[in-house]
């Protein structure tokens, strides 16, 4: 249940403006009822059944005039396509996050310090080694790490860590960083971004979690995240990834300045990627979270569920060539979990033992592995734990994992482009 | 979705026959119903969805309310139920009178149409209380609707008045009471009242209950709670027993699936019902209910995303923003009930449908688009 939020005391403040002149809160559904009649709708629904793939002016035209229903449809049609077994995965996992301390200043980010505050940390090597061995002792398969850009902590820093983990911990992938992160390593070792995710892989790097990507247009980067890697610049730091044999996933956080098309712009973006490398594993979109950041007096209000809903089938139906869209429980709850797994969702995303981000920005949503299992069976699907790289690691799975590591997952890439699935 | 691709759907869920009867208006028997509850739920839900929007277009209710539960007190012991105390139990409580008022008046800023006044069945209460807690909410607030007392409240009331129901509602009425909610209602087989809640009414009281309800003039709800040890064939019979009802009398303004919640109950063993499985409820109700205007996602037990959601798989209503009781002073403050409409517009609206304020009786208070629904009017329901 909501909770009536405090009257403002003073005038409303001035938030942040769209071109359009409207604020993505002022965004309206298209009325239910009317998209039924609506025969350009009907005319993309019917190439999407049909296995084509979508322009960004057909994925507009869904995103501004189709209905839920029909969204849900579609995208639950693209799933049971590409799953066809009917399983849906997740992952034992534990954020740990090093270190909050960051230079870029991102206005939409509760949990960062900069350099010099008295919140700010750098965790211990023992305290990170607690962690992940609790993590072990669960059954964990990954541990999900992303500092901050700290001035000082840099590749070396990092690949040090990786490398000690995996020694100490042979059994839990290290799927760290972000494009952002390793761009800033390449700006303060002063080398090419080549070279530190080389030297980074070396270390045990073993996948890189799509973070940071907010919206890949930069009319809107430039207004939310000024200092972060620019749209290409993220793109081509996972290109390289790609190149260096890893995979990654590609994420978007919306529901703040950016224009429908600006949401479909950076669909474009990552399809485009995935055409030409195929690394991307998963695609996660989540809404922004602006309870409590820095700039929170310039922020819409949160994103309602069924927006939530609409852009993740949207990306879905979308991105033809990415095998998994991973649901965003941690920021949208549980309900909105297992009701997404009938919009496009095949991944359940990770149990996360520990998370430390969103719930700076008071949204967390923490649970067990039995819950997890239990939504995803009452919702018709077969749970199943995987590794970072989507293949089965579960006892009850029938065969070996695969992929089972990331050089046989660097080997395993999407099908290509437009093919049907 | 167009009725071809609606049709198409649920032939490949197995369910393309309920789909042509749907489409000719015809009632779906008991055996469709189970078949409703085991087949794909997208498909389900578009058939719910169809009839929707037939009836009421992207139309979509809700109220400005507030709650009163005038005591916890309770000697029914229901295995479901959380709120409920023993009459010394450390939390129990009665409200007097006064402090019924209290809690309108506490709103009298807010624009508030109707109160939602349910409670405990405790013994001690004479039949006076009851009248008395009406004339205190009317008293402060005159136009205020006044939707009071489950059919086991009902009950109480008659056997403390000593007379039957019928002879007690008229003065009930008197005394300000507008209409009577639908909780209560449970699920009326008679293996799960045993096993629950032995000493609540049994279904046929309840619906000879609300038959007399219905019978005096007033309008009522009703509800089913599932998702605890209730068979599908014992949802089924209960739906159809709330249908007959109201081919009989027609007083059933709204069917409202409540979702069993396990914490702190003595079925706390039970895992509840999940989002989709609510939507299910909402869609297997709008299909089989064809004799009831309403189905309602009471946003406040299903969460604001599978309330959303639910608009889409047969519901029209979400209820109110029941905020509870807050002192604003400050001129040109926003108040919380401002604050809360405003959210459920927005979610509504996201969810892409059309909001409407309406009061406790279906007439139109405010509403987003006039020439679909005008203020002052009842609210349009098209016959399907």
């Amino acid at each position: 249940m909501i909770e009536a939020s405090q009257p403002p005391t003073d005038a409303p403040q001035p938030r942040f403006d769209t071109p359009s002149g409207r604020r993505p809160q002022d965004w309206e559904a298209p009325l239910a009822s009317r998209s039924s009649a609506d025969a350009e709708v009907a005319r993309i629904a019917a190439r999407v059944e049909d296995g084509e793939r979508l322009s960004a002016e057909d994925a507009l035209v869904l995103h501004e005039r189709a209905d839920l229903s029909t969204l849900g449809r579609l995208a639950d049609l693209i799933r049971s396509r590409k799953h066809p077994d009917g399983v849906v995965t997740y992952i034992i996992d534990r954020n740990i996050n090093p270190t909050n301390v960051c230079l870029t200043d991102c206005g939409f980010c509760a949990f960062y310090r900069s350099p010099g505050d008295v919140e700010a940390y750098v965790l211990s090597r023992d305290e990170i080694y607690d962690k992940v061995r609790e993590l072990r002792d669960l059954g964990g398969r990954q541990v999900l790490m992303q500092g901050g850009h700290h001035p000082r902590i840099l590749s070396d820093w990092w690949g040090e860590l990786i490398s000690d983990l995996r020694a100490e911990f042979p059994e839990v992938n290290s799927h760290a960083l972000s494009a952002p992160e390793i761009d800033h390593f390449s700006k303060f070792e002063k080398r090419p971004v080549e070279d530190v995710i080389r030297d980074l892989a070396a270390a045990g790097l073993g996948s890189v979690p799509g973070a940071g990507a907010e919206m890949l247009v930069e009319r809107v980067r430039k207004i939310i995240a000024p200092k972060k890697a620019t749209t290409d610049r993220w793109l081509d730091v996972h290109r390289k990834i790609h190149e260096a044999g890893l995979r990654s996933s590609a994420t978007m956080m919306f529901g703040h300045v950016e224009t429908a098309a600006e949401r479909v712009e950076h669909l474009q973006r990552v399809r485009d990627l995935q055409d030409e490398t195929g690394g991307f594993t998963a695609f996660i979109s989540w809404t922004c979270q602006p309870d409590g950041v820095p700039q929170e007096h310039l922020y819409p209000e949160k994103a309602t569920p069924a927006v939530y809903l609409r852009v993740q089938a949207l990306s879905r139906i979308f991105l033809d060539n990415v095998a998994s869209i991973q649901t965003s429980y941690v920021t949208q709850g549980m309900k909105m979990g297992q009701m997404s797994l009938r919009f496009g969702a095949n991944d359940f995303g990770g149990t996360m033992i520990e998370e430390n981000v969103v719930s700076a920005a008071g949204c967390f949503h923490l649970e067990s592995v039995q819950t997890v299992e239990r939504l995803i069976q009452s919702a018709g699907f077969t749970p199943r734990q995987r590794n970072s790289w989507y293949g089965i690691v579960d006892e009850r799975h029938e065969g070996t994992a695969f992929p089972a590591n990331r050089e046989e997952a660097a080997t395993h890439r999407a099908a290509p482009a437009g093919a049907k699935a | 979705m167009t009725n071809a691709t609606i049709q198409s759907q649920c032939d490949a869920a197995g369910i393309g026959d309920l789909a042509e009867k749907v489409f000719r208006s015809e009632r779906l028997s008991r055996e469709d119903g189970v078949r409703l509850y085991r087949a794909d739920l997208h498909a389900v839900g578009a058939l719910a969805n169809w009839v929707r929007e037939r009836k009421h277009g992207d139309l979509t209710y809700f109220n400005v309310n507030q709650h009163v539960n005038y005591t916890n007190v309770c000697n029914k012991l229901c295995r479901f139920c959380a709120f409920q105390r023993l009459p010394k139990q450390e939390g129990a409580y009665v409200m007097k009178p006064d402090e019924v008022a209290e809690k309108i008046r506490a709103q009298l800023a807010e624009p508030v149409t109707e109160v939602h006044m349910v409670a405990g069945i405790y013994p001690k209460l004479p039949y006076e209380y009851y009248l008395d807690i009406l004339r205190a909410a009317k008293e402060v607030r005159p136009d205020i609707h006044v939707k009071a007392f489950t059919m086991i409240e009902l009950m109480q009331i008659a056997r403390r008045a000593k007379r039957p129901l019928a002879e007690v509602l008229p003065e009930l009425v008197e005394a300000g009471l507008g209409s009577c909610p639908g909780g209560g209602a449970e699920v009326f087989s008679d293996r799960v009242r045993d096993e629950g809640y032995d000493k609540k009414n049994t279904g046929d009281e309840w619906i000879d209950t609300a038959r007399t309800v219905h019978e005096a003039g007033l309008r009522s709800n009703c509800t089913m709670l599932h998702g605890h040890i209730e068979t599908i064939e014992e949802r089924v019979d209960h739906l159809d027993r709330l249908r007959l009802l109201q081919d009989e009398t027609g007083g059933f303004q709204t069917y409202i699936p409540l979702s069993f919640h396990p914490d702190n109950t003595e079925w706390s063993h039970l895992p509840g019902p999940t989002a989709l499985d609510e939507l299910r409820e909402i869609a297997v109700g709008r299909l089989l209910l064809d004799n009831i205007d309403h189905i309602k996602a009471y946003w406040i037990m299903l969460s604001i995303p599978v309330a959303q959601m639910a608009l889409s798989y047969g519901a029209d209503d979400v209820d109110g923003t029941v905020v509870e009781e807050k002192i604003y002073h400050e001129a040109g403050a926003t108040t919380p009930q401002q604050v809360m409409r405003a959210e459920l517009v927005q979610w509504i609206r996201d969810a892409g449908r059309i909001p409407v304020e309406r009061d406790t009786l279906y007439n139109v208070v405010w509403s987003a688009d006039e020439s679909l629904a005008r203020a002052g009017a009842a609210a349009p329901v098209a016959v399907v």
